[in-house]
């Protein structure tokens, strides 16, 4: 059984529908991504998984049916949602948005140990530790974003184009940083992206999304080798 | 010297019940963006309340305790029956309801207990302090206390608590709060039930001096609204230093400009915080909202 198993998964905003039934698994362990060109419906897909919006379908998280529960019950499974634009709490500084990643959480001990391992992960935030959010730059932001989702030792990473508004070399930090995660962690990922070569060079499996529909999916080294896909959708 | 001291201490006190009514606005509206206009009506029940209580021969301080607790559960009552439906609606759809809610508290209070005065018993007991030639009432010093005992209450919640942590978070940013398991809507509703609290906490101690009757808060309420605007509608410490301010500045200009006397008095303080606010609209503890792009 797969860890995320989505079935024929519907959602939109009031009357606009975005997406048409889309259907995916993500393994344990593994990073998958979802590529797709701007309004394809990344980001809708991912506000689908966490409750944001209103959905129908069928999204079983380690087989329990996710669709009708509220974001704060699915995340409370151990969801962790980067959403697009950080996802860090501006006003407040670099300490109290890594003890917000951990409201779920009751284990003082772990807590501790774990933003110990964030600060290690991300030496830039240890230097920043009272520095509210709003004040880090850019890359610094999306590294805390990070940070403040591993917190809730989450089953299962969600994230939001995490390229976004970076500069390439901050990209590709930010993308290393993710394998890293994965191999050492093992944390589960699920990553929408806009920048199809770096997103496959770190997944196992990769989906690709077209106007609210899945249109390929397979191995990211098979999506990756597929010419046809990569001129029709990928742009590369 | 002795008039101006007196004049400041008399400023204190009832500065102190702005101050908490303002707390009280501040925490609304920094957690949902809603102006509670009905906050000094709600405070002005829980004061007839802690009356009930003591008319029914509890002790003053055991009748004051239970009505602010019993605040706490109305005011989370309010918020999800009245509030709620409409928070997502536009200003105007949630001015018209808190003014609802004013205008039925009001004459609520009023069908309970009637339209006319009642004295509110004494919390603090009579005489005062004297330094030098000035006297410092007992009433004073205590509801200046019960202010800065609420103020460090607030801060220690919001600073060194889950509760308080989930509600600033709430306060900033909804979403980032439901992305980390905040249960978004519960934590706003304690909200609620705490700034009522506040709120009743401002009426009851001001009832002994303003004495108790339906319309008791509505000068409070206008200075209090005041002094959220003056102070940053999103800094608590604002909240408080504005209504100390207004309270003083108001007792100086009755006491010291002949043609103000008591009747003008009212007017010098919000002439004073709209040239203020013409040039910090922000208020003074107020963050200035830059919108990113």
């Amino acid at each position: 059984m797969s860890l995320l198993e989505v079935n024929n998964l519907v959602a939109g905003y009031g009357m606009v529908q975005v997406l048409n039934g889309i259907s995916l698994s993500v393994e344990d362990g593994e990073v998958a991504v979802v590529l797709g060109a701007n309004g394809a419906g990344k980001t809708t897909t991912l506000r689908a998984l966490t409750g944001m919006i209103k959905t129908s379908g069928s999204v079983l998280f380690e087989g329990e049916e996710m669709v009708g529960k509220k974001t704060d019950q699915i995340v409370r499974r151990r969801i962790a949602h980067v959403p697009q634009g950080r996802g860090t709490v501006a006003q407040m500084d670099v300490d109290e948005n890594l003890d917000l990643g951990a409201y779920i959480r009751t284990d003082k001990a772990g807590i501790a140990a774990d933003r110990q391992k964030m600060f290690e992960l991300f030496p830039r935030l240890a230097e920043r530790r009272k520095q509210s959010a709003g004040s880090l730059s850019g890359g610094e932001q999306q590294m805390l974003a990070i940070a403040r989702a591993l917190m809730m030792s989450p089953r299962l990473l969600l994230l939001d184009e995490p390229s976004l508004g970076l500069a390439p070399l901050i990209i590709r930090s930010v993308f290393d940083t993710l394998r890293q995660i994965n191999t050492e962690f093992g944390t589960t990922m699920l990553v929408v992206e806009q920048n199809a070569n770096l997103a496959l060079s770190i997944a196992k499996t990769a989906f690709v999304l077209e106007t609210g529909d899945i249109v390929a999916g397979g191995s990211a080294e098979q999506i990756a080798a597929d010419d046809t896909i990569r001129k029709a959708y990928l742009g590369i | 010297m002795t008039k101006f001291f007196q004049l400041v201490i008399a400023g204190i006190e009832i500065g102190s019940i702005y101050a908490l009514v303002a707390l009280a606005i501040v925490i609304i509206y920094a957690s949902t963006g809603l102006k509670n206009l009905a906050q000094g009506e709600m405070a002005m029940f829980s004061a007839f309340i802690a009356y009930q209580f003591h008319a029914w021969g509890l002790g003053i301080w055991l009748a004051l305790i239970l009505a602010i607790l019993t605040t706490f559960v109305l005011g989370m009552g309010v918020q999800q029956v009245v509030l709620k439906p409409v928070q997502d609606s536009s200003l105007l759809t949630v001015v018209i309801v808190t003014l609802g809610l004013f205008l039925g508290l009001n004459s609520v209070a009023g069908f309970i207990w009637g339209y006319m005065m009642l004295a509110f018993p004494a919390i603090f007991p009579e005489g005062a302090l004297e330094i030098g030639s000035v006297d410092i009432s007992y009433a004073a010093i205590g509801v200046f206390a019960v202010l800065l005992a609420c103020a460090g209450a607030l801060f220690a919640l919001f600073q060194f608590t889950k509760i308080g942590l989930a509600m600033r978070a709430v306060a900033y940013n909804k979403e980032t709060s439901m992305l980390v398991g905040v249960q978004v809507n519960r934590v706003i509703m304690v909200g609620f039930g705490l700034a009522a609290s506040l709120g009743a906490v401002g009426g009851i101690f001001a009832a002994p001096k303003l004495f108790l009757d339906p319309f008791m808060m509505l000068t409070v309420l206008i200075y209090a609204l005041a002094s959220a605007a003056f102070g940053g509608l999103d800094s608590p410490l604002g909240a408080v230093i504005a209504g100390l301010f207004i309270g003083i500045i108001e007792n100086l200009a009755g006491g010291y400009i002949g043609f103000i006397g008591s009747d003008l008095k009212i007017v010098v303080p919000l002439v004073i915080i709209l040239g203020t606010l013409l040039f910090r609209p922000q208020g003074l503890l107020g963050r200035k909202y830059i919108p990113r792009v």
